[in-house]
């Protein structure tokens, strides 16, 4: 892992379908300013910035981090742009840590954002190459039947994708920066919801989001404010297109989970972890991430989901934050599930603070559920 | 820090035309030319750089590692920059010391689309790109700030394209000829021409660069700058960062045998010429350079490539490599490679 690195600052922007009144630079400067603060250094103490984003054409700007430099403070300095799909901000935290960890940097500014009002996101997907295999689908098109395999092999009944739709919105409402707002959610109102993509319904999966997120990353040396240490970091990716891939549980997941542990020294992780910040953009990714994260036994994460497990009262609490279920600006929904964890154990969530976190995971996945990005942070030094 | 080097280095015989093969396939063979080159067929670390816009479809980084067969699953990551950035990530990667090798490629296919134009969408989409600056009108804009001697940038063409055509990588070019401007003062010669290609390089730390290779071409410094992006806020004749770059890499602490420079307009040559400060007697792109292949999002990595096979096969002692990312130049990184270890006062900085 290499020298110590730690989260001093987070920012972000509040998530929304549509942010007018701002271009994308002055996104990404909102949220970067933000984080500063939050450290209480400006752009001159910064010695490298790393953005990370999903696919460019989801704003019809090709390497957009050129034209960004400016709002970003970057002249100057090294500029690194990310790009691993939806997993994109998380991998960009890992790679702003390496740099720190790698003994390069002492302060190192992560920025991610997606301003998907500017394209359509669906239809960015969905293009593919001649003679290429086009799905044409989306995202949900895509993951809806890998989550009917799983109701199938786990006989999972069907109502557990709603009430994870309905924990993590109820969470949102304690979250100023949430996108999705909506007061009274319940089961009946997520199951009267329009079916999108069986068993998919409109409520269970993740809205299109305007937003950024910022973090600081420092070394040993160089903290300031409070700082959430990283006590494990990992990346895996595996291939799409593999003959015999397990896509309900990929490999590389699992893979990812046991470095990171490693790492941590986290041997079981629904006890050593206080609470979870988990890409879960569909609600049924919930139980399988549980699964495939070692929190739940083969076929028994939904057992967890329903039993209140993962709720912020739960033993294990998951996205209190209301997760990307509630704010999706894609290419920063990873950066957010590990800016989150790190909020969790500096004590910093605010009403969705979970008492007493010291232990957090970030987790984020992206493309065909293959690309995979994690961190535990701790209140703890190394 | 630690002793980190090229061990291998393979590209594609680069084509000025689409010739059918996808991304993946461009690739792939030159995946397995490391692979067997250095006789590993797992790495610590795998990084690559490519470009959506180039194939017009999100996600050319994906099919990738198809062609990878990233199974067991890989420790990986992609920047969607030239792959040159990449193999600065892995660099910095090595430097955590629990792994001792890395793999990095890049992969380009220009001749599917209008590159010129294509190149226009990474300017700020609300002031700059409306304005329809192509890419040849801003390399124009940057040739005309510097007034370069045009018997000078001919001559600059004519030895890049002689020693691309003596390069089995390389395009076959003529020599250049024609009065005529594609936007004044660039001729169509000055550009670097369409090319698809592929490359990829082998980094190992410690003891391994020295088990799989006889001289290593260790990274002696790498660094990379950025400027603004806005064209009025920067004097267009200058590179400070490729400049700055060079001196956090410590370019003018030694002799410099060949510099690879990623040169896609013959003005830049003389600039990063400047910047870098290199010595009168430096071969510059004996490989013919970008002006004779230019596989984007390899080209850097290429550049890399080049200077260190000058290293491993014993033709230099001391090398410099550039990579450039943006408009006219607008980030540059620059590597100094050498036959000797810098672990005695330490590879300089980033």
């Amino acid at each position: 892992m290499g020298e110590r690195c730690a989260v001093i600052g987070v920012g972000q922007t509040r998530y929304t379908t549509k942010r007018t009144d701002v271009s994308m630079a002055g996104l990404v400067r909102e949220a970067a300013l933000r984080a500063l603060d939050d450290a209480g250094l400006t752009f001159a103490d910064i010695d490298a910035v790393v953005v990370g984003k999903a696919p460019d054409m989801f704003e019809g700007v090709m390497m957009p981090e050129a034209y960004l430099a400016d709002a970003l403070g970057a002249a100057g300095k090294p500029m690194t742009r990310v790009h691993t799909a939806g997993s994109v901000g998380g991998s960009t935290a890992l790679v702003g840590a390496s740099l720190i960890q790698g003994g390069v940097h002492d302060r190192v500014l992560v920025v991610a954002f997606e301003k998907q009002s500017e394209s359509n996101a669906t239809w960015a997907l969905s293009t593919h190459l001649p003679f290429g295999a086009s799905l044409v689908v989306g995202a949900g098109g895509y993951f809806a039947p890998h989550i009917r395999e799983y109701m199938r092999r786990s006989g999972a009944p069907d109502h557990i994708g709603a009430l994870v739709a309905v924990k993590d919105r109820r969470n949102a409402l304690k979250n100023p920066y949430a996108h999705l707002r909506i007061p009274g959610i319940d089961r009946a109102m997520v199951e009267s919801t329009p079916m999108l993509w069986e068993p998919i319904r409109y409520l269970e999966t993740c809205p299109s989001s305007d937003g950024a997120c910022a973090i600081v990353l420092a070394s040993e040396k160089a903290v300031t404010g409070t700082p959430a240490w990283i006590h494990g970091a990992a990346m895996r990716s595996e291939p799409l297109t593999r003959a015999g891939r397990e896509t309900v549980s990929p490999q590389a997941g699992k893979d990812c989970a046991a470095d990171v542990y490693r790492q941590a020294g986290v041997t079981d992780p629904r006890r050593d972890i206080d609470v979870a910040e988990v890409y879960v953009p569909f609600s049924w990714y919930e139980p399988m991430w549980l699964e495939n994260l070692g929190f739940a036994p083969e076929n028994e994460g939904w057992k967890l989901t329903e039993a209140g497990c993962t709720a912020l009262d739960g033993d294990i609490p998951w996205n209190p934050s209301g997760g990307v279920l509630s704010s999706n600006p894609i290419g920063a929904s990873g950066l957010i599930r590990f800016a989150e964890a790190a909020l969790q154990v500096r004590g910093m969530a605010g009403e969705h603070q979970v008492e007493g976190a010291a232990t957090a995971l970030g987790h984020a996945y992206g493309g065909g559920a293959q690309f995979f990005a994690m961190w535990i942070v701790s209140n703890r030094k190394p | 820090m630690r002793d980190v080097a090229v061990v291998a280095f393979a590209q594609t015989a680069h084509s000025g035309h689409d010739t059918g093969l996808t991304e993946a396939e461009t690739l792939h063979p030159v995946i397995e030319e490391v692979r067997r080159a250095t006789g590993l067929s797992r790495f610590g670390f795998t990084c690559s750089g490519s470009c959506d816009y180039l194939a017009g479809a999100p996600f050319s980084f994906v099919s990738a590692l198809d062609a990878l067969g990233a199974w067991p699953p890989i420790s990986e990551s992609h920047v969607e920059m030239d792959a040159a950035f990449a193999l600065y990530e892995a660099w910095v990667r090595l430097q955590h010391g629990d792994i001792d090798s890395a793999l990095v490629y890049g992969f380009g296919k220009s001749s599917t689309g209008d590159l010129r134009e294509v190149m226009t969408l990474q300017l700020d989409p609300y002031y700059l790109a409306p304005l329809g600056l192509d890419q040849v009108s801003y390399a124009a804009l940057q040739a005309a700030a510097l007034g370069g001697d045009r018997a000078e940038l001919d001559e600059i063409v004519r030895r890049s394209r002689a020693d691309g055509r003596a390069n089995p990588h390389a395009l076959d070019l003529p020599d250049p000829s024609g009065t005529e401007y594609e936007v004044e003062p660039l001729r169509p010669y000055d550009i670097a021409p369409i090319t698809d290609g592929a490359a990829a390089v082998v980094l190992a730390a410690g003891d391994l660069a020295r088990e799989l290779a006889e001289t290593p071409a260790y990274i002696g410094g790498i660094a990379h700058r950025i400027e603004p992006h806005y064209l009025g806020m920067r004097d267009l004749s200058r590179s400070p960062s490729a400049a700055d770059a060079a001196r956090a890499a410590g370019v003018g602490k030694g002799p410099v045998d060949v510099a690879e420079l990623h040169v896609q307009f013959s003005h830049e040559e003389p600039m990063l010429r400047a910047a870098l400060d290199l010595p009168e007697d430096t071969v510059i792109n004996p490989s013919g350079g970008p002006l004779a292949a230019n596989p984007v999002m390899a080209a850097g990595l290429i550049r890399l490539g080049e200077a260190a096979r000058r290293i491993l096969d014993g033709r230099a002692r001391r090398a410099v490599a550039h990579a450039t990312s943006g408009p006219c130049l607008q980030q540059n990184l620059v590597a100094v490679l050498e036959s000797a270890p810098p672990s005695e006062e330490g590879a300089r900085r980033g």
